[in-house]
């Protein structure tokens, strides 16, 4: 294949694939304006959408996906597949941001809204097997870690991209920033669902101008596609293996190192250390950015070593210097670490009138302030009464950090090396999963442990994780053994049963 | 190597009833901690999802006992039944 061509596929594979991912990202980043504009915690039915969404989408219908895509794309074809994933995920997500507010439609709204999150989810089942197949297949043997590493890069500058138009969204809708963010929570949170479908537009036209995988084609023309490849990829033994395999020595070790790197670690920087929205966003913004170009570096590198080494590497880097880079954040942010200048604190107070009641709101902000930069401001926020002797039983209190600059940076390099941790076992992954299964069945049984590590494993992470600190009160650290021993098993697993071949002959006589 | 392989499937064979019971009682025991239906959804979709991957495991770590890991394919061709 000539040079300019693979760059062609490489580009209009990668480009959905970002925006697939773009759009499963953005309804995660904005749970909370979504939850209370369409699932009201008062209305215990609209909770409990609203819970099957978050559930459901990530764990459920992503592996179902891989499933249901998998068998179309080895049966009629790579490209028509992804593409009606695309239009799927597209046509999703731009309608979510048309829907009108539990207030205008009632029910109708979070209904609406779980259907079009489960449709997301399916169409990202399908996309990533469909697009690393896609490309895989148009590589040069020797170079098939380095092409298919590209389309590795988009899972991260999806999350990229989301986060920062999430924040430009956030800060552009007044000068006033206060009142920007109110606009953004109450109607401009529509605007990075809805500017998603000139990208998928786009997409779709160069995705509609790409050919066939060639080896799909040639499949194709003699007549030996597969006829049933779910009863292929898991009914036969010699297959399954192969399936089980992917899944415990690779892709669930792999998907708990990305989403404790790029999910977790956002998720406790901002609710552990208590680090302000914006810097918490920002951090991680900039580790994606100095990380992101190390997919390649080490997909590339998988061509010339094999791919086993460099993501079981990534996995034993993680368990080891997990707790104390996660420990590191923590001291980070404490303030008892530095010195107060006690001049410089603040007190604020103001009173807010309740809309539709006599009662008043009481809010107080003390800021501290300290040497090297930090400020953290404690805020309480107490209603008061107009009826005589009624008191709020516990003030709602929060603490929010802005770290000083040389602090940030430590910051953005702890989550840099995790983010490092990811390239390693996540860039050469692709190519791993395409050379483990034939051409005629390899969309069905790639996608379908890649998912399940992935959705299963790793999306389950921050859960599980944030459901051990509320077991193990005592230890801040304790939600990383979950990643941890997810992955020492991984390792076990992939050390002992994977072999470091680097397949050189994809094209093979089916 | 091989005999080292086919021991490890001992373990994983192992592995995958002992995680199934062990999400299964983690499960009712926080359900019944908190016994409303945010709480049994998510627990309900963990054991759902988590049981087949156990029985994966346990097939996993059959094959290996077996000897299916002792020679993986070279190449793509020896993957077809």
């Amino acid at each position: 294949m000539k040079n300019n061509s693979i760059w062609k596929v490489i580009g209009a594979s990668s480009l959905g694939t970002l925006i697939e991912w773009y759009d499963f990202y953005i309804f995660g980043s904005l749970a909370t304006v979504l939850a209370s504009q369409f699932f009201p915690k008062a209305n215990p039915t609209a909770a409990l959408l609203s819970t099957l969404a978050t559930f459901a989408a990530g764990f459920i219908v992503r592996p179902f996906g891989a499933l249901v895509f998998g068998r179309l794309g080895d049966m009629i074809g790579r490209k028509y597949t992804f593409l009606l994933t695309l239009i799927i995920m597209g046509g999703s997500t731009f309608a979510i941001g048309l829907i009108p507010s539990y207030d205008t439609i009632g029910f109708a709204a979070p209904v609406l809204v779980l259907v079009l999150r489960l449709l997301q989810g399916l169409a990202l089942g399908g996309e990533y097997g469909g697009a690393a197949t896609y490309v895989a297949e148009h590589a040069p043997h020797n170079k098939r870690g380095y092409f298919t590493s590209w389309i590795q890069t988009t899972a991260t500058l999806g999350l990229f991209v989301s986060l920062g138009v999430i924040l430009l969204t956030r800060h552009a809708l007044d000068s006033d920033q206060t009142k920007s963010i109110a606009k953004f929570n109450d109607w401009g949170w529509r605007i990075p669902f809805l500017v998603s479908i000139v990208l998928v537009i786009v997409s779709i036209y160069i995705r509609l101008k790409m050919q066939e995988s060639p080896l799909f084609e040639k499949l194709k023309s003699e007549g030996t596609t597969s006829v049933n490849p779910l009863k292929e990829s898991f009914g036969h033994k010699s297959n399954l293996k192969m399936v089980l395999l992917a899944l415990f020595g690779a892709t669930m070790g792999q998907g708990v190192v990305w989403y404790t790197g790029q999910f977790y670690a956002q998720s406790f920087i901002e609710n552990v250390c208590k680090v302000d929205f914006d810097q918490s966003r920002t951090i991680l913004i900039w580790a994606i950015v100095f990380a992101t170009p190390f997919f390649v570096v080490f997909g590339s590198w998988s061509d010339k070593v094999g791919r086993k080494w460099i993501m079981v590497a990534g996995m034993i880097l993680a368990i080891a210097t997990y707790r104390p880079l996660f420990g590191e954040l923590l001291r980070i942010s404490d303030p008892k670490q530095k010195i107060e200048i006690p001049d410089l604190k603040q007190i604020k107070s103001s009173r807010t009138a309740i809309k539709g009641s006599n009662d008043t709101l009481h809010t107080v902000t003390n800021q501290f302030f300290y040497d090297d930069g930090m400020i953290v401001s404690e805020t309480t926020k107490d209603t008061v009464y107009a009826a005589a002797g009624k008191t709020t039983v516990s003030p709602d209190f929060k603490v929010s950090k802005k770290l000083g600059t040389g602090d940030y940076w430590k910051m953005v390099l702890i989550v840099f090396a995790m983010i490092l941790y990811v390239t390693m076992v996540y860039g050469p992954i692709a190519a791993f999963l395409v050379e483990l299964f034939p051409t005629k069945i390899r969309y069905t049984s790639m996608s379908l442990p890649y998912h399940i590590g992935n959705g299963v494993f790793g999306g389950l992470t921050p859960f599980i994780a944030t459901l051990l600190t509320t077991i193990y009160t005592n230890d801040k650290l304790v939600g990383l053994q979950y990643p941890i021993l997810v992955a020492a098993v991984c390792v076990v697993i992939g050390t002992l049963y994977i072999n470091n071949r680097i397949d050189p002959d994809i094209e093979i006589k089916e | 190597m091989n005999q080292l392989k086919r021991f490890a499937g001992v373990l994983w064979l192992v592995l995958g009833p002992v995680a199934a019971y062990y999400l299964v009682q983690t499960a009712a025991s926080e359900i019944a901690k908190k016994p409303n239906i945010d709480t049994k959804i998510q627990w309900g979709v963990f054991v759902v999802i988590f049981l087949p991957i156990a029985l994966g495991m346990v097939i996993f770590g059959w094959y290996a006992l077996q000897g299916e890991y002792d020679h993986l394919p070279e190449r793509s061709e020896e993957l077809i039944d």
